[in-house]
């Protein structure tokens, strides 16, 4: 393996739980203000996830009083941890676009029934 | 001037730093570099070391150039590279020392200098960036990637020197500055710089302090 490759895979963390579209995440994100820092929990859907090895992000999206949230997190990012996955949704595709232009009950994704989350 | 550290770009990557940023970095291999000449004012009329990098097999290596590198006991080198400096730096150097990765410093900044990738005789939109028939100005019209118009009529009568056109782009020393030193591994002879380096990935760098470094 070259040094390039070797420095790139140092960074992966292999702790994160396997995690696919569709499926609901809960994690909490370290946010820096001025010289404080503190947590924020984010709930919401996986809708995208692209890139390989260090370069790999996600998408998430969540609905929030009516508007739609969605962020984007590389995999391996130090400012996620717990990151617990709440459901697992059956999807049929790999990005969920269409999302964004529903709402309500239409914007449900269907959860997996051989999925039991970890309490 | 400043001493310029020979190198190798090995090519870029992304990396996670303390704040949590996700940083793209060129990282550069610095092998010793080693002190094959000192020249001064009393023999060269200038003050220089000149540093070599990178063996080769003596089998290709002209008896000069051995003789030349076994001064300083060296066997033959690929790359032989002169920095100006003061007489006082040239004093502390021996024939023979190395110098290594940890010259620099973490955080601090350093200029590199590559030769562009070279991209042949190239078009107007590739080496200028202009915009062809995209743009609805500047006289571009029918043929896509053309420049459009290059000056005036009757005055002046002809195109001014510099006029921006095709040509032979890249394969041209450059140098990027200011980079951030972001890691450094003394055991492997690994340079981390924050940003782009001019290139090709296995191409000769040259590294030196910034000129125009903040302090």
């Amino acid at each position: 393996m070259n040094i390039v490759d070797s420095i790139r895979n140092q960074q992966v963390n292999d702790d994160i739980p396997e995690f696919s579209v569709g499926d609901t995440l809960r994690f909490r994100v370290r946010v820096v203000e001025g010289a404080k820092e503190r947590f924020q929990t984010f709930q919401g859907s996986v809708i995208q996830r692209k890139g390989s090895g260090i370069e790999e992000t996600f998408t998430i999206r969540k609905v929030s009083g009516n508007v739609g949230v969605e962020r984007v997190f590389p995999v391996n990012s130090p400012n996620l941890s717990n990151i617990t996955i709440v459901s697992r949704g059956k999807v049929r595709r790999a990005k969920l676009y269409y999302l964004r232009k529903l709402s309500g009950k239409k914007a449900r994704i269907a959860s997996r029934r051989d999925f039991t989350p970890k309490k | 001037m400043a001493l310029r550290l020979l190198g190798t770009k090995l090519g870029m990557t992304q990396i996670f730093e303390e704040s949590g940023e996700m940083t793209p970095v060129t990282i550069i291999e610095l092998a010793p570099n080693i002190v094959i000449q000192k020249k001064t004012v009393e023999t060269d009329k200038y003050s220089a070391l000149q540093l070599g990098y990178e063996s080769k097999s003596a089998k290709n290596t002209s008896k000069p150039e051995i003789g030349h590198t076994k001064k300083a006991g060296q066997g033959p080198l690929r790359f032989l590279r002169e920095s100006r400096v003061d007489g006082a730096i040239v004093d502390n150097y021996n024939l023979g020392d190395e110098i290594k990765v940890d010259f620099f410093t973490t955080g601090e900044t350093v200029d590199v200098t590559g030769v562009t990738k070279g991209r042949g005789f190239a078009g107007v939109i590739k080496r200028h960036g202009m915009h062809g028939t995209a743009s609805l100005t500047h006289g571009a019209h029918e043929v896509m990637r053309h420049a459009g118009s290059i000056g005036a009529s009757a005055t002046p009568a002809r195109v001014f020197r510099g006029k921006r056109m095709a040509g032979r782009y890249g394969n041209d020393r450059q140098t990027t500055q200011n980079l951030r030193v972001v890691d450094l591994r003394v055991e492997e002879n690994i340079l981390i710089v924050k940003g782009a380096v001019s290139g090709r990935t296995g191409g000769l760098v040259m590294v030196q302090k910034s000129i125009k470094a903040k302090r």
